[in-house]
């Protein structure tokens, strides 16, 4: 059985200078509430691993917008202008990564592995500074894992094992960043008894503690 | 001088109608974000094209608007869509695997700079406008035909070059460019002309690149009705 806390307790440890991931593509699957507990904490120079920065007045673009962020790695700023505002003041350093490495470097480090050989961005300023290898006879980036202190990730329905199964397209990077963290904080639309073994996208061994969703869930 | 000789709108009818020809029954396409969306109108109700995002879900419907909205569901612009009967929603590790991995058979995408050799630069202009590459970079090294649907110009600055400045999104991997003034093959490694616009003289296409291109034998006009 997991332990089920309050958005304010779970992410009370989190201090700063601490790594997160932060789960979601735009405003779609993210964790929205824990999030808001972190941005009423004021947890500051966070390093920030996401998909994007959504919004300004929307979940991870608050955390940008209240300056708790100091690196982010991410592979997409441009719905959020208040993230470019603070990279070009050299406030935030931005390291940009294709979508497709930085889901494999997340992926790698959950898995164990030292790293991945992207073909992506091969001839682009991504290759620079990096490793590069031939694979029969095709050239690929070597990337290395990416981890974190903490994930913070959406889930539709979690049961009290920590399984946890989604709805429509609320999953994207919530399933990797669920393995590359030392600790995984889940909130949840729902909190079930138990979710048909059938169902289960990201396994219970992966989660830490569950969050119930405190706001009324649209569309349900 | 720059011609103004077509609205914004019809501009854009004109890329999107002509690069909605590009596919085929079945065909699994993942269009970009502003324009190359729009491709999705021009597709004949007779075929059965399956759009894919890298958001997670493969058959992108219709767009849905007011009270039937479901913000779990969307597409990679953030717009809600409708899942198509035989749709799948999927993580970003999958979604990732079906572009870069070769599981797509085109992409329609924008650029700010496409060149002779068929690089695309298309996320970054250094110190001015860094939105960043989401998928972009994935989609064009991984997917089986790179169809860049953009305007033939930025009012009046030239596009198509002989070397892409900007930082490139992936290098010598364009297939084909649709501009509202007309049609570049690159898929014999070489800047083909194969299509022109009746609005407009093959004087006015060269002065409008300065990369160097070679004129088709078969020529042929547009569709621009």
């Amino acid at each position: 059985m997991k332990r089920i806390v309050s958005a304010k307790e779970a992410i009370s440890e989190i201090k700063d200078g601490s790594s997160i991931m932060v789960g979601g593509f735009l405003s779609c699957g993210v964790p929205d509430e824990l999030i808001d507990a972190l941005v009423e904490q004021n947890t500051k120079n966070l390093t920030m691993i996401c998909n994007d920065t959504s919004y300004p007045n929307t979940d991870k673009g608050k955390l940008i917008v209240n300056h708790q962020v100091k690196k982010l790695v991410t592979t997409h700023i441009g719905t959020n202008p208040e993230t470019g505002k603070q990279m070009n003041s050299g406030e935030i350093d931005v390291e940009l990564n294709p979508m497709g490495t930085l889901v494999e470097r997340i992926r790698a480090k959950g898995a164990g592995l030292g790293g991945v050989l992207a073909p992506t961005g091969v001839g682009t300023i991504i290759e620079q500074g990096k490793k590069t290898m031939e694979v029969d006879g095709k050239k690929y980036i070597f990337e290395k894992p990416l981890g974190a202190d903490y994930a913070l990730i959406y889930g539709t329905k979690v049961d009290k094992y920590g399984n946890v199964s989604y709805y429509g397209t609320t999953r994207n990077v919530n399933t990797v960043m669920a393995t590359a963290a030392d600790k995984v904080i889940v909130q949840a639309d729902e909190i079930v008894d138990e979710i048909n073994p059938n169902e289960v996208v990201i396994p219970g061994i992966f989660v830490d503690c569950i969050v119930k969703k405190e706001k009324e869930v649209q569309n349900v | 001088m720059e011609l103004t000789l077509l609205s914004k709108e019809k501009t854009r009818e004109i890329i999107a109608k002509r690069a909605a020809k590009e596919f085929k029954n079945g065909d699994v396409v993942t269009l970009g974000i502003g324009l190359p969306t729009a491709v999705a109108d021009y597709i004949p109700d007779n075929m059965n094209v399956i759009f894919q995002s890298e958001n997670g879900l493969l058959g992108i419907g219709k767009t849905i608007s007011g009270e039937n909205m479901d913000p779990r569901i969307i597409n990679a612009g953030g717009i809600c869509v409708e899942a198509k009967k035989g749709a799948s929603f999927y993580d970003a590790a999958t979604a990732l695997t079906m572009m870069r991995g070769g599981h797509i058979d085109a992409t329609v995408l924008g650029a700010l700079q496409v060149d002779e050799e068929g690089s695309i630069a298309s996320w970054m202009i250094p110190n001015k406008f860094v939105p960043g590459m989401g998928g972009a970079m994935d989609l064009v090294i991984g997917s089986k035909r790179v169809i860049v649907a953009m305007e033939h110009t930025n009012k009046g600055a030239v596009k198509i070059v002989k070397k892409c400045t900007l930082p490139l999104t992936a290098y010598k991997e364009v297939d084909l460019i649709i501009t509202e003034r007309c049609v570049f093959d690159l898929s014999q490694g070489i800047l083909l002309l194969t299509e022109i616009n009746p609005m407009f003289t093959l004087d006015d296409i060269k002065e409008s690149v300065t990369a160097d291109f070679t004129v088709a034998d078969n020529l042929k006009y547009m569709d621009i009705n």
